[in-house]
């Protein structure tokens, strides 16, 4: 045995900021993403044709033109499904792969086209002639309740205490409405699939997939296979945002259904504009509220519906509305409450998973009932948020009745409070409003709590394999998918952390169906918190044989057997863990090991909305401060400071780029980008040309961002961490609200703006002229 | 004199020589790059131009000045690249080898999280290195308007970008370090002849000059003239049309001239957004926040003058502006030349002062008179790279008694062309240049125009605030209190 030195710490272990596993890959092009696949000689191509009517029923359809175009082999429609023409995730089947009598959205797949190269697929889809009988439609969510149309899913009531009663205590009552814009995911990397057929029934698919299992699953169903014939590997995807969960089976299972017809391999790749039309986005909300409060501003009773524009089909606008409703409280506790989610079917395409999942639309009319309080009485809104924030005896009960256990809102809301100078800049906000005309501005100070874990509850599961080869080298392969998050640095800190190996012997491999199965999306912020405990499992399994094997082989106790950095020390010596591994391999150790992962404490029953759906919550705060250009509506984001928490964290660095690029991504959520259909049921911003996310010019022009670095998950998670994906993709409420302020300043704050979103140039502008009139109107 | 042909053309891509005899008029260079060459590190995002995950960098002489610009790989045809020197990401690092000082930048900074933009990223702050080795942060942001990032919120990017010049040396870059090789590498591509390729949908033309230009079109004046290829590069890739046979005309030298005399500027119909930009902010600062919000710089570096006006959209960024400017155009048919007053140019929707054959040969824009008061304000929804809900340019000219002597104000967006308001023009005309008199031109605007409602306004806003922006303007030639936001850089 040899005699080393210890040394200190490995590089890269857990808590370091270490950097993207990719990154220098990603500078340099390197990095490959599903379109960079070198493709197998004799690949297809095949493209979709969309509807182009938002309801109709078809009449007939000449397909001539297209099987005459250059390069074409052939066409698939619903009757070349040999399983179920569906994909919906909610086993509702109401999501066809392929419409067949009947359209339901302008953009809705009716068939795909097959050809030698993709512009030739494209270019001949377009020459398709359909016959259509229109139907009327609704694209509206208000005009679909209007019309009666169904909801697409049963909807979910959360109650608590006596609304009745409290609103007949309540000293002043309010009732308002607002209108909650969706938001377009705008992943860099489009939906992208690429089939390999093989031997029997077998298929390999390279999927840009959030939800490796679930498009094995569905293209099992669609191709009435087993899903052991279904192997999808993703290496990475180039953006994703909860538009990979769901949306990319449809993808798969047409490039699986030609590679198997054609018996070749197939790659379907859509263009920007037909993605943006074609899938679906974050859910537009109308919120209809009713607030009672008493003369201070302290809330007694809340009576809220949360009405959300579905699309045609379920896909997961359930859970995405009981998110809406989980999170309609945000910080605050109300003593009598009501929720309601109406999930309204509409003629648009179905919307989906995005970054928050309905928790900021929830969060956002939760806000907008503080806001409706503060211009009410004539406060600072941030004082009727203190006084409502959950905390004190009998003011920690949630509407569906888990109890917030580690609050620490309070402490956040202090430190940043202090840290960015609120109360003096706010008294400046409001002396330059006395002064200027034109230019006005705004600061807002807003909370976020989140609730991490997937509501549902068999998703709270995760596996990992781990193998170390006989040279010491470790293979790391997990159920969570990268998309740029950091997944898989992080899940490999855990493990070098594990096995006290540097971060570099470690090799993290794609994700892929056959190595870890039925995995959940990795949604819901919850990558690291599952993969990572799985991983760590997974780690300790072989930890545990290597230990006994060292207490026997060399005749010690086991607790004196150590991982210590790169070297395992037994009794009173240290050995380099390569050598050390080559000898537990030499004496017929398993170094291989499936580790597991179910998070525990949880659990929840929609009939009755009450349990305890989270298993822990993940808090921050914002303050920003904006002007406005009462003339044109413009405006700028001047500063905003963010102190965020992710408990312990995994990787400092890759936690800031998080929170910084949620916070952009929320804005622009809440600001410039906007969803707009036409008369006839188009959407019309489906390209970057109309759809406007934030550019680097829109950051705010100070940016602070914090982590709350005192701040250690009470819960056992791994390494104390919390989930970080979504949480922060709510903390620029307080642009909105600050924008909202600088508006109210043309009517002396004595009437709330109502400032809808997204807050355009435009909204704020009429907001600016309602006020203007509201004021003269006394 | 007979026009020598050659039915091929010929570019520098990274380090080798490439020469194409069968290449396609809608041939992008984004497809060429990743299907043709199997050069997959640049990136399709969405294929218009508004994204720059495709951004490369062209290097292009300008009487015997080489500079490298971004352009998007997307909407550039690969017709047009004749005698430039095209650098792809694929090219920065050797594998194996160290990383060029940009992207250690952005890994050090971790600038990166899904990767997908960022070659794009890499290749646009390449090009801002090599023209302002220590650019401020709105230099960066300027740099980076046409780089869609979703994942990072930039500001790690912004980090990286100001990295650069502590990490790598300047001096030391190839592109730099062998200019004179490359310099010397690309004249030699220069031969004057006209390049003629292939038959029906597949055809283009690079003229041999500016006059082979005017002879090809009077011989096929069905031929589709592509400058900049910022609008045209999307009927290929968005609708798929066939805008064959097509004439290029960013190699024509003759075409990027500029000419400043004591009466105004004239620029050559090729000048890019980026070669007038010096000059138009030097002579008319007011212009200077409209230029630097049209595109994002990979259109800027590709798009042209000549073409905003030429193409006619209603909604182009500079005709407001130079209408209001006075500005005129030369046309060519043949030989022969005739010069149009802008606002003439534009007839309606879809339709311009144009002869089948001829061509939009420069673009005359005067001096401001002393005294007068100009100004340009675009709105969009998005500040940067995004179109004119209402662009709105004002020229007044107010004597000594403080009578309005002569109005000019043009809109963008409200019209089917960018239109003068001659309502609101005849309220002030002759009137005292106050409150009062602004608020009845405010009020004429409705009558001169019919706003439509589209995705990015409704005709409410347009109409209010093209009122609006009437009154910033009188605020803003009267008083001193700030009447528009205090653009800041950030920290």
């Amino acid at each position: 045995m040899n005699v080393m030195q210890p040394i200190e710490r490995i590089r890269g272990g857990v808590h370091e900021n270490e950097r993207h596993e990719s990154g220098h890959k990603h500078v340099t092009g390197t990095a490959e993403y599903i379109d960079d696949i070198p493709e197998p000689a004799g690949t297809l191509h095949a493209y979709l044709g969309l509807s182009q009517r938002a309801h109709a029923q078809i009449l007939s359809i000449d397909f001539e033109p297209v099987l005459s175009a250059p390069g074409v082999l052939g066409i698939l429609t619903a009757d070349d499904i040999t399983g179920e023409n569906d994909v919906s995730p909610a086993h509702k089947h109401d999501d066809p792969v392929f419409a067949t009598d009947k359209v339901e959205f302008h953009g809705q797949p009716i068939f795909a086209v097959i050809a030698e190269t993709r512009d030739e697929a494209r270019r001949a889809a377009a020459r398709v002639r359909i016959d259509y009988q229109d139907l009327p439609h609704v694209t509206d969510v208000l005009e679909a309740a209007a019309a009666n149309y169904p909801l697409v899913i049963d909807p979910l009531k959360l109650e608590r205490g006596d609304i009745a009663a409290g609103f007949a205590k309540a000293k002043n009552i309010l009732e308002g409405e607002m209108r909650i814009g969706g938001q377009d995911h705008f992943y860099l990397e489009g939906h992208i699939s690429f089939a390999i057929p093989g031997e029997d029934d077998e298929i390999l698919l390279y999927s840009s997939t959030q939800h490796p299992s679930e498009t094995q699953h569905m293209v099992g169903q669609v191709l009435g296979v087993a899903s052991n014939a279904v192997t999808i590997n993703v290496r990475r995807m180039g953006g994703a945002f909860g538009g990979k969960e769901t949306q990319a089976n449809l993808f798969a299972a047409v490039a699986a259904l030609a590679a198997r017809k054609y018996r070749r391999a197939v790659k379907i790749r859509p263009d920007r504009d037909d993605d943006m039309t074609a899938t679906g986005k974050r859910h537009d909300f109308h919120v209809g509220y009713k607030v009672g409060f008493d003369d201070d501003g302290r809330i007694e009773a809340v009576d809220a519906t949360f009405s959300a524009r579905c699309g045609f089909s379920a896909d997961l606008s359930g859970p995405v509305t009981d998110r809406a409703l989980f999170h309609a409280d945000n910080c605050y506790f109300y003593p009598h409450v009501r929720l309601r989610s109406r999930p309204l079917k509409t003629n648009t395409v179905s919307n989906t998973a995005f970054r928050g999942f309905g928790g900021p639309q929830g969060m956002v009319g939760g806000e907008r009932m503080i806001e409706e309080v503060a211009y009410a009485l004539g406060k600072d809104p941030l004082e009727i948020r203190k006084l409502n924030f959950y905390g004190g005896g009998g003011r920690n009960l949630t509407p569906y009745h888990q109890t917030v256990e580690d609050n620490i809102i309070g402490r956040i809301i202090d430190e940043l409070e202090t840290s960015c100078d609120y109360a003096a800049r706010r008294e400046a906000v409001l002396a330059f409003n006395r002064k200027s005309q034109i230019i006005k501005r705004g600061i807002a100070l807003t909370p976020v709590k989140f609730g991490i874990s997937f509501t549902k509850t068999e998703y709270n599961q995760a596996g990992a394999l781990v193998h170390v080869y006989a040279d010491g080298s470790i293979h790391l392969n997990h159920g969570g998918t990268e998309m740029g998050q950091g997944l898989y640095t992080k899940v490999a800190q855990v493990v070098a952390d594990e096995f006290q190996v540097d971060l570099d012997r470690i090799k993290v491999t794609a994700t892929t169906t056959g190595k870890v199965p039925n995995t959940s999306a990795t949604a819901a912020s919850s990558g690291s918190d599952l993969n990572g405990m799985a991983a760590a499992n997974a780690a300790q399994q072989i930890k545990a044989r290597l230990v006994t094997f060292a207490a026997e082989r060399w005749g010690v106790s086991e607790k004196d057997v150590a991982f210590e950095p790169n070297t395992i020390r037994i009794g009173a010596e240290r050995m380099a863990f390569s050598d050390f591994i080559k000898i537990a391999y030499g004496s017929r150790i398993q170094l291989s090991a499936a580790g597991y992962y179910k998070t525990p404490k949880i659990h929840w029953n929609r009939s009755e909305g009450r349990g305890r759906p989270f298993f822990y919550y993940a808090y921050g705060a914002s303050c920003s401060e904006v002007s406005i250009d009462t003339l044109t509506g413009e405006y700028q984001v001047d500063r905003t400071d963010v102190l965020h928490d992710v408990g312990k964290s995994l990787n400092p660095a890759l936690d800031i780029g998080q929170v910084e690029g949620a916070f952009v991504q929320g804005m622009g959520w809440l600001t410039t980008e906007e969803l707009w259909w036409d008369a006839k049921g188009r959407l019309r911003t489906h390209a970057p040309s109309t759809y406007k996310i934030p550019l680097a010019s829109d950051r705010p022009r100070i940016f602070n961002v914090k982590l709350a670095e005192w701040s250690v998950n009470r819960e056992e998670t791994i390494r104390r961490s919390k989930a970080v994906g979504e949480p922060p993709f709510m903390l620029p409420i307080s642009v909105l609200e600050a924008i909202s302020m600088a508006a109210a300043s043309v009517a002396e704050y004595r009437i709330a703006p109502r400032l809808d979103a997204p807050a355009t140039p435009e909204r704020v502008l009429l907001a600016i002229e309602r006020m203007r009139r509201a004021a003269r109107n006394g | 004199m007979t026009v020598q042909i050659r039915s091929s053309i010929r570019f520098l891509l990274n380090h080798r020589l490439v020469e194409l005899s069968a290449v396609s008029a809608v041939q992008t260079l984004l497809d060429f790059l990743r299907l043709d060459r199997n050069l997959r590190g640049t990136k399709e995002g969405c294929a218009e131009g508004d994204c720059g995950a495709c951004t490369v960098l062209v290097g292009r002489l300008l009487e015997g000045r080489l500079k490298y610009e971004s352009v998007n790989a997307c909407i550039r045809f690969v017709g047009s690249l004749d005698g430039c020197h095209v650098v792809t990401v694929d090219s920065l690092a050797q594998p194996g080898g160290p990383l060029h000082p940009v992207q250690q930048a952005m890994v050090e900074t971790h600038a990166s999280q899904c990767g997908f933009c960022t070659p794009g990223f890499v290749m646009s702050l390449y090009g801002l290195w090599m023209e302002n080795p220590k650019p401020s942060v709105a230099e960066i942001e300027k740099a980076l308007q046409g780089n869609l990032c979703r994942c990072t919120g930039y500001a790690a990017i912004i980090r990286a970008a100001e990295a650069v010049s502590v990490i790598g040396d300047l001096d030391r870059d190839p592109l730099i370090a062998e200019r004179a090789t490359i310099i010397q590498k690309l004249e030699s591509l220069k031969d004057g002849k006209r390049v003629e390729i292939g038959e029906g949908s597949e055809r283009f033309l690079l003229p041999a000059s500016v006059d082979d230009l005017a002879e090809i079109y009077v011989a096929e004046p069905k031929a589709r003239i592509v400058a900049g290829s910022t609008d045209v590069g999307l009927w290929v890739t968005k609708f798929m049309r066939d805008i064959a046979p097509v004439v290029h005309l960013s190699h024509l030298d003759e075409l990027r001239r500029i000419v400043v005399d004591e009466t105004g500027i004239t620029f050559g119909a090729g000048v890019s957004y980026t070669e007038s930009f010096p000059l138009i902010s030097k002579h008319f600062p007011q212009l200077t926040e409209l230029w630097n919000r049209i595109g994002g710089q990979q259109v800027r570096n590709m798009g042209t003058i000549g073409g905003n006006i030429a193409n006619g959209s209603p909604i182009g960024d500079t005709p407001p502006a130079l209408i209001a400017l006075g500005a005129s155009v030369v046309l060519r048919l043949g030989k022969k030349r005739r010069t149009v007053l802008l606002e003439d140019f534009f007839i309606e929707y879809g339709k311009q002062d144009r002869q089948p054959g001829e061509f939009v040969e420069a673009v005359k824009i005067p001096f401001l008179p002393e005294n007068a008061l100009y100004a340009v304000y675009k709105i969009t929804k998005r500040l940067d790279e995004d179109i004119s809900a209402v662009c709105g340019a004002f020229r007044l000219t107010v004597d000594g008694a403080g009578t309005v002597t002569d109005a000019v104000i043009a809109y963008g967006g409200m019209a089917g062309t960018p239109k003068r308001a001659s309502h609101a023009e005849s309220a002030l005309t002759g009137t005292a240049w106050t409150e009062a008199s602004t608020e009845a031109a405010m009020e004429a605007l409705a009558q001169d125009y019919t706003p439509l409602t589209d995705w990015r306004a409704s005709a409410d806003y347009r109409l209010l605030v093209a009122k609006n922006l009437l009154r910033r303007f009188y605020l803003e030639t009267k008083g001193d209190e700030p009447v528009r936001l205090d653009r800041k850089q950030a920290v």
